[in-house]
């Protein structure tokens, strides 16, 4: 089982995501941006958190542009498994893999705390962990995660049970109180809360262990 | 040549940025403002040959976002 976790000059959640995943069973390949090409044998992708490139131009905008993110794409193309977390979020909505975008939070503040996050499906690899209606606790971090869609992309997103994640008390302003979305397939998941920041007795809440684990259960099986 | 290209929110897009300029205007006394809108201009040096197609295709790959923003371009 490998993950490989992106890192951009800017990230700074790599790391703690790395730790999830080796947490879970993965072995990790920290790939730099620059690079053209993911490793053989890659199961899953992580995008990180941080502030790639400062957020110039939009969050996430110039990382999506980077020559490791075309080689995400392709691998996504071919059905290969990504999550995208907060900034990694915002990266995966601007190459096109994810529909949608993150503005600005409504109430113009950078908000960091721990919320309560809905699981709206769980059927999908990153949440078969939990059970649809679970209400778990999460850290935000962020202040462009205001998830934005059009009427068309959201009633899509409904139909096709793709909304992973909903916020109980939305923090931010987003289209339908939305955390966390999955792509047509879903085999990509982006999200702007951070479950490797709740991933250890450490860090005050282990809700995110869950999601981890599940992955590592549909490699394993595999 | 030189291109100028502007950057806005489309509408229906919460702004939340041009609200809050909005807010501080009425709050120094302006009344006559009813909306603000926030956007950007982005001020391109082109080489020799550059054609508006090029500009264009910037826009759409990477100095706009479609899904929430629109653009225009203004040949200088």
């Amino acid at each position: 089982m490998r993950a490989a976790v992106i890192v951009f000059p800017g990230s700074n959640c790599d790391r703690d995501l790395a730790v999830a995943f080796e947490q879970a069973g993965f072995q990790v390949d920290m790939v730099w941006h620059k690079d053209a090409a993911l490793p053989e044998g890659i199961d899953i992708v992580g995008v990180p958190g941080g502030f790639s490139y400062g957020d110039y131009l939009r969050c996430g905008a110039i990382a999506a542009q980077s020559p490791i993110c075309k080689a995400v794409v392709e691998h996504t193309q071919r059905g290969g498994y990504a999550v995208g977390i907060c900034n990694g979020f915002q990266v995966l909505t601007e190459t096109g893999i994810l529909p949608g975008a993150l503005l600005r939070n409504a109430g113009l503040k950078y908000i960091c705390k721990t919320v309560g996050l809905k699981v709206e499906t769980s059927d999908s690899a990153f949440t078969s962990g939990y059970n649809a209606g679970d209400v778990i606790g999460i850290p935000i971090a962020h202040h462009d995660g205001n998830y934005f869609a059009d009427d068309a992309t959201l009633a899509a997103l409904k139909d096709q049970d793709r909304i992973a994640f909903t916020y109980a008390e939305n923090p931010n302003g987003s289209v339908g109180d939305i955390a966390g979305i999955l792509s047509e397939n879903r085999r990509v998941l982006g999200m702007m809360p951070h479950p490797e920041r709740a991933a250890d007795q450490g860090h005050g809440g282990t809700d995110g262990v869950a999601l981890f684990r599940a992955l590592s259960g549909v490699f394993e099986a595999a | 040549m030189k291109a100028r290209v502007h950057v806005m929110l489309k509408n229906g897009v919460l702004d939340p940025q041009g609200e809050a300029v909005r807010h501080a205007l009425g709050a120094m006394g302006f009344d006559q403002v009813e909306g603000v809108r926030q956007g950007k201009v982005i001020d391109l040096e082109l080489a020799d040959g550059a054609t508006e197609a090029d500009v264009t295709e910037m826009c759409e790959k990477l100095l706009a976002n479609t899904v929430i923003e629109r653009y225009e371009i203004e040949l200088v």
